[in-house]
């Protein structure tokens, strides 16, 4: 076993115990917690790939940013401890073994095709490639983004608005 | 690298687009609430300008931004549905504002910034590029579908829009993904011969994962289920668009990987077979027993994709690919025109804070308001697929089509459904002008000239082209051909 | 990639160890050294005056909301700037005007946002005012 493989399977490891912890977990905090660690254990995935700038990236915007978004919602709901409901007898006895299904299919076609599939030339992404990348060759969708964000805020402020209580 | 001139023009609908919106966002804090009306005013300009400005694209056809957006013939014909749905919505949704006390701004700008997104799928060359377009439209439309934030259900339509779009996001970037690992890029007309198997399985998953987040974003079966209640909850302006602009953007993103990417076809063909049967029994036969006309159309709508999926699917039959992208862009055309003349009368009619949308409350409208029952009858006439209107037309090109590239069962059960559809769609009409009108009396506002003049060009629109559509179903074929 | 690759992730490894490493000894340390006898009294907000009454977690005012999501969107568009002073120089005029151009769209967004007074904490969140 390689040093890599060790790697990816620590962090793999932790990353699926952090999702199911967090669907498991009843108090949203928690869940939120759970959350960061799935987030710290892909950007080690992605720093195991090469891809130092979006692992980075990982960091500042989902482990930190978007977090303090979830623990914001969390705290502006009060939202104390979970309670169960009875989950619809559909999803229960169809649904969930079909999606069990589904995830096994899909494991098992990708373990099939990527089995036998030559292991990629070694190349190392670096921050360099990426930018000539998105600042030469992808200058279109890197100006669209601009306006998916200008979207984003003028959803936030028509949903989260107050209105005056006059 | 610098940036010819020649790429600004290939992309010029959606700068005016963005420019517009901007425009309206900086006013929208500044113009009293009093004045709101400007903004509509301009935004409906640049929905105008917008159609103007596709002469740009189409004096410089070809691919723009090292290839990731291509302005040719097809796009372009897309880029004139969503550019006129966007026109006509912003158009006719402004006395719906005005009543709902909702903001006029935020409203506009949101529609145009949702419009420069369809027109980016429609002309999109690569996945990633196609993404943003795609979430630039259907962002905006979430917000749109809870833009009444008091009233509970169109906050739920939102929530309930919000989430599973999402999931299907999430399968449509998946997709993406697993095509980028078989083929080593995202670009679309670029595909590169594969390599071995695996890579061959890779793309196969990755397009099975793309198409069903399209299907999702169109609303087929069985990706259906959120429409109805997005469709009812929404305010109906909303509705008019989200069942016309994302879906004719999302229908022309399909059509482009279909034609680019020729491992799609032989995998997609049962997929969109299915899919076809599927939406057009789902949606004629939950639509029999609806009692809200707002619901209704949702499952309309639903069985319409349907029919277009069959105009999908004969594409992907390979051999008269041209006839069956023609037929599923002439049916955009008409449908648009349609449905959005149809939920535009719904919100009209449904009175303050639509209230009267059941379709027991359209009891009687002939008498109270003539020109309105004579517009959406005519409306439900060609979703139906009478004769004389575009509807009919529509169909006729999506049958024939099928029947060329003998798919003789699909043509059948197409058939078959229009024939259950009719139960539907004549009883609003039967209730309209032969039922007694309720017991209280429903106030029969006047209807705002700029209303007015939206359905007039809708009604125009269906008759005319139902009666002359060559020039239509022409530059739709041409469109068709230009992307072999 | 190859184990040397690897390797020169080490440090930032070792780095990772000894933050966790002290934080758990101190928390191990404090609780092993210190005593404690909790009752009643002590672990009331004030030992004495008045009695406390009902949730100490007050719902959050939806402002904080407003701020947070304003700030995960100009974090987005601050992360690009990276990339982009990475090749800055190469890049020369071109790189210049696009990130003008993408600065001064968001702009537009922020201007928006200051005249709504959504950046004003005293006021409503948004004002609005009404037609009539």
């Amino acid at each position: 076993m390689t040093p890599q493989i060790a790697v990816f399977l620590v962090l793999a490891a932790m990353a699926v115990a952090g999702a199911v912890s967090l669907i498991l977990q009843r108090h949203p905090i928690h869940s939120a917690l759970s959350l960061i660690v799935v987030m710290v254990s892909l950007a080690g995935l992605y720093l195991l790939l090469g891809a130092e700038f979006i692992a980075a990236v990982q960091i500042i915007v989902y482990g930190g940013a978007i977090m303090v978004l979830f623990v914001f919602v969390i705290m502006l709901l009060n939202a104390g401890e979970e309670e169960r409901t009875n989950v619809s007898r559909m999803a229960r006895f169809v649904g969930v073994p079909l999606g069990v299904m589904f995830l096994l299919e899909v494991a098992y076609w990708i373990a099939r095709a990527t089995s036998h599939l030559a292991p990629p030339a070694a190349q190392l992404v670096s921050t360099r490639d990426l930018s000539t990348l998105l600042f030469r060759e992808y200058v279109f969708p890197f100006e669209l983004t601009s306006f998916l964000i200008l979207i984003a805020l003028l959803g936030a402020l028509v949903l989260a608005r107050r209105e005056d209580s006059d | 690298m610098s940036l010819p001139l020649q790429d600004l023009c290939r992309v010029a609908p959606e700068i005016v687009l963005c420019a517009f919106a901007m425009l309206v966002m900086l006013l929208a804090p500044i113009v009293p609430r009093a004045r709101h009306g400007i903004l509509s005013t301009i935004s409906v300009l640049g929905a105008g300008i917008a159609l103007a400005a596709t002469r740009f694209p189409a004096m410089y056809p070809g691919a723009a931004y090292s290839g990731l957006f291509r302005a040719d013939a097809f796009s372009l014909f897309v880029h004139w549905i969503v550019c006129g749905a966007a026109f006509l919505v912003i158009l006719g949704s402004t006395s719906y504002l005005q009543r709902e006390d909702l903001d006029a701004g935020e409203f506009c700008a949101l529609i145009l910034l949702a419009t420069a997104g369809m027109g980016i799928m429609a002309g999109a060359q690569e996945l990633l590029t196609a993404f943003i377009g795609l979430e630039m439209s259907s962002i905006a439309s979430y917000i749109l579908a809870s833009y009444k934030r008091d009233a509970p259900r169109s906050n739920e339509a939102g929530m309930k829009y919000f989430l599973l779009g999402s999931f299907a996001t999430a399968f449509f970037l998946y997709g993406i993904a697993l095509f980028f690992g078989a083929s080593g890029s995202t670009r679309l007309d670029m595909m590169t011969p594969l390599a071995n198997d695996s890579a061959r399985t890779l793309l196969k998953m990755g397009l099975g994962f793309i198409f069903v987040g399209l299907a999702f974003k169109v609303a087929a079966a069985p990706f259906h289920l959120w429409a109805p209640d997005v469709y009812e909850g929404a305010p109906a302006p909303v509705t008019a668009l989200l069942s016309t602009g994302p879906k004719a953007a999302t229908f022309a993103l399909a059509l482009r990987i279909l034609a680019d990417v020729g491992a799609a076809s032989p995998l997609w063909f049962w997929a969109l077979w299915v899919a076809a049967v599927l939406s057009m029994f789902a949606g004629n036969l939950a639509a029999l027993v609806q009692t809200s006309l707002k619901r209704m159309l949702a499952y309309s709508s639903v069985a319409h994709a349907g029919y277009i999926l069959v105009a999908l699917a004969t594409a992907a039959a390979t051999d008269h690919a041209e006839a069956g992208i023609a037929a599923a862009l002439f049916y955009l055309v008409g449908y648009a025109l349609v449905q959005l003349g149809a939920f535009l009368i719904v919100a009209q009619l449904g009175g303050p804070g639509e209230r009267h949308v059941e379709i027991e409350d359209f009891a009687g409208v002939a008498r109270r308001q003539p020109a309105m029952a004579a517009c959406l009858s005519l409306f439900l006439l060609s979703l139906l697929g009478l004769p004389v209107t575009v509807g009919f037309l529509g169909k006729f090109y999506v049958f024939n089509a099928a029947l060329e590239s003998n798919l003789i069962w699909l043509a059948i059960l197409l058939g078959l459904n229009s024939v259950i559809a009719a139960y539907y769609y004549l009883r609003v009409i039967v209730a309209m002008y032969m039922l007694r009108e309720p017991e209280q009396e429903i106030a029969a506002e006047p209807v705002p000239w700029t209303l007015s003049l939206v359905l007039w060009i809708a009604s125009m629109g269906t008759v005319y082209i139902g009666l002359f559509p060559a020039r239509v179903i022409g530059f739709a074929a041409k469109a068709a051909l230009n992307m072999r | 990639m190859t184990g040397n690759d690897l390797q020169s992730y080490a440090p930032l490894l070792l780095h990772l160890t000894l933050a966790m490493a002290l934080s758990g000894v101190l928390v191990l340390l404090s609780s092993l050294v210190g005593w404690r006898r909790p009752s009643t009294t002590k672990s009331q907000p004030y030992e004495c005056g008045i009695t406390p009454t009902g949730d100490a977690r007050e719902p959050f005012s939806v402002k904080f909301y407003l701020v947070a999501m304003v700030f995960i969107l100009f974090d987005v568009e601050a992360i690009f700037l990276y990339p982009w002073a990475y090749i800055f120089r190469e890049l020369r005029w071109f790189g210049f005007v696009e990130m003008i151009l993408y600065i001064g769209i968001l702009l537009v967004g922020y201007f928006y946002l200051w005249k709504k007074g959504a950046l004003d904490w005293n006021r409503p969140a948004v004002r609005r005012d009404r037609a009539s």
